[in-house]
């Protein structure tokens, strides 16, 4: 048996570019908000016993009850970690109502690589988490996308822990 | 061991892997518009042509249930599913064929022996010895077992090269508390195997019982329960490309004799009234409910197929392949290499520096590549050499030398895509 090898030029994962876009390798490999906040007001830890990623959310929350700064700790893929890092940015300064519904039109996209709410108030925050769109043509890895959130919900909702199973 | 009693004479003078090939139908197909190279054969073995077509003919001209009907369609179904513990006999060259226990898969012969001989046999005080290097299936039904019994569970350190530490595994042993040793043969993660032959004397010596965990090893070498001197021996017909669905739990008569039944239901009984029921005689004490029928047949199938090919030629061809992958990956930077063995079986996991083996798994993917990522149902093991999850290229027959190239090749570019 031979194969061809000779082919394999430094396009070989062009079309992986949809999953791996530059913005996810770059918050993936330095995230900005991979930190434990100092104080906090709710925490959440979330867990994928399927493939062993974990993530804890911290959220601080300003006198109106608006998100203030979120952080987290996380291990797992380069999806799952720039997930985080680009959920701790676009919900800061949104309302938990806010966040839920992201989270909500997030989770659609991700799943289906639609977005439905994208002509809505939230087209702005969905178009920067846009990029993570592509992993619906990958089913084992929407949830790598995903279990952030579901942390952060958790958090929001006053619970400690989250599955995205 | 006796190796060459178990070898038929028909076995083709060569190892000629492009003639496997054409046995496994799935390999002629295309992912992604690239040939399939499948690397995870540990997780499950592909199936070939004899073992589809056993299935297929048996649900086509001579399908029943077994053990109970007295018409013809019945005693010949029962005497093909039957021939699947005659296999496994010879496979493992039992003494008996009654001591082939039919499962479902190593979970739950291992779950068996949790029950009838840790609840049936061993006694709160006692304790169960396993090592560092277990699947999740040879951990968690003996924490179960030490909640509901107050049965101590030890754990048997590895060394940094992933080879069981034989001195800390005899002291483990030294206070005569341990009942059974229950520890694999060959670990899922780091191809290593364990000194079996070692481990029973040491154990013996001890007064434990041993259970070998055989659901790698028996895919890559040959295994003779008499030679080994083991008490108990479980494996799965999927890793040996038989079905999914049906294992083994072999034992030695005088144990299975004295431990209770595990599952209740029809095929196990003698007797049955409302004020108690009798056991049958082993194995069908612990063989409740109708049996994996179909996958007997298709197991009996799989093991002729192995013992054709011979399973000298298949150690040979499985440890060039093994030499191979550690000398292509291990000469690539950035790469690391789980588990340094002396002795080992045909599995490779490794990591990748600033790479998730989640990541690595879906760009091998790309290629065309199987690999397995993660954990490999071994936490403890990862923790052990703090890793959350690797990937892991796994080994069967049907692999080449090619396609290890081709993966050592795929892994140079995942390495450029992430730095």
């Amino acid at each position: 048996m031979t194969r061809e090898t000779t082919d394999m030029s430094s396009d070989t994962f062009d079309d992986l570019r949809d999953l791996y876009q530059e913005v996810i390798l770059d918050h993936g490999r330095r995230p900005r908000h991979a930190k434990r906040l100092e104080s906090f007001d709710a925490s959440a830890k979330g867990d994928n016993p399927m493939c062993g990623d974990r993530i804890e959310v911290w959220v601080k929350y300003a006198p109106d009850g608006t998100i203030a700064d979120t952080g987290f700790q996380a291990r797992g893929c380069a999806i799952s970690v720039a997930s985080a890092d680009l959920m701790a940015e676009t919900v800061v300064g949104r309302s938990k109502a806010d966040a839920h519904a992201l989270f909500e039109a997030f989770r659609e996209m991700a799943r289906t690589g639609k977005c439905p709410q994208c002509d809505a108030t939230l087209a702005e925050p969905l178009e920067r988490l846009e990029p993570l769109a592509g992993v619906h043509e990958y089913p084992s890895r929407v949830k790598c996308a995903t279990l952030a959130w579901h942390a952060l919900v958790s958090a929001l909702d006053g619970d400690k822990e989250a599955s995205s199973e | 061991m006796n190796v060459e009693s178990k070898i038929p004479l028909s076995r083709p003078a060569v190892f000629d892997v492009a003639r496997i090939r054409e046995d496994f139908p799935i390999l002629r197909q295309k992912i992604r518009g690239k040939p399939l190279v499948f690397l995870d054969s540990a997780a499950s073995a592909q199936k070939p042509r004899v073992v589809i077509d056993a299935m297929r003919e048996a649900m086509e001209t001579q399908y029943a249930n077994v053990h109970r009907g007295l018409h013809w369609m019945s005693e010949r179904t029962t005497d093909a599913y039957e021939a699947a513990r005659d296999a496994v006999a010879g496979l493992l060259n039992a003494p008996d064929r009654h001591e082939v226990v039919i499962t479902r898969n190593v979970t739950e012969s291992l779950n068996l022996m949790a029950h009838s001989y840790g609840r049936g046999v061993l006694k709160p005080g006692q304790a169960v010895l396993i090592s560092g290097m277990e699947h999740h299936s040879n951990i968690v039904p003996w924490q179960m077992l030490r909640d509901d019994r107050g049965i101590e569970l030890r754990v048997a350190p590895i060394t940094d090269a992933g080879e069981l530490d034989m001195a800390a595994y005899e002291a483990l042993l030294a206070d005569g508390k341990v009942g059974l040793v229950s520890m694999t043969h060959m670990s899922n993660v780091l191809g290593t195997y364990t000194p079996a032959e070692r481990i029973v004397q040491i154990a013996h010596a001890y007064g434990a019982k041993v259970l070998f965990d055989g659901a790698q090893a028996v895919v890559h070498r040959p295994v003779d329960v008499q030679a080994l001197g083991c008490d108990f021996y479980a494996f799965t017909g999927h890793k040996l490309y038989g079905p999914t669905g049906i294992g083994v739990l072999w034992g030695r008569r005088e144990l299975l004799d004295a431990m209770p039944p595990f599952l209740g239901g029809g095929e196990m009984i003698s007797s049955v009234s409302y004020e108690r029921s009798t056991w049958a005689e082993v194995p069908h004490k612990f063989e409740a409910g109708t049996p994996p029928i179909l996958e007997g047949i298709g197991l009996k199938a799989a093991i002729d197929y192995v013992q054709s090919i011979g399973y000298d030629a298949i150690a040979a061809h499985e440890t060039a392949l093994v030499d191979h992958a550690l000398a292509r990956l291990g000469a690539i930077e950035g790469v690391h290499i789980l588990g340094r063995a002396q002795d080992r079986g045909g599995v490779v996991s490794f990591a990748l520096d600033r790479a998730h083996a989640h990541d690595v798994a879906t760009l091998l993917d790309r290629q065309g590549i199987a690999v397995r990522a993660g954990h490999h149902c071994a936490e403890p093991l990862m923790r052990r050499f703090g890793l959350d999850s690797t990937a892991r290229a796994s080994f069967a027959i049907y692999t080449t030398l090619e396609e290890i190239d081709y993966l050592a090749e795929s892994l140079m570019r995942v390495r450029e895509f992430f730095a």
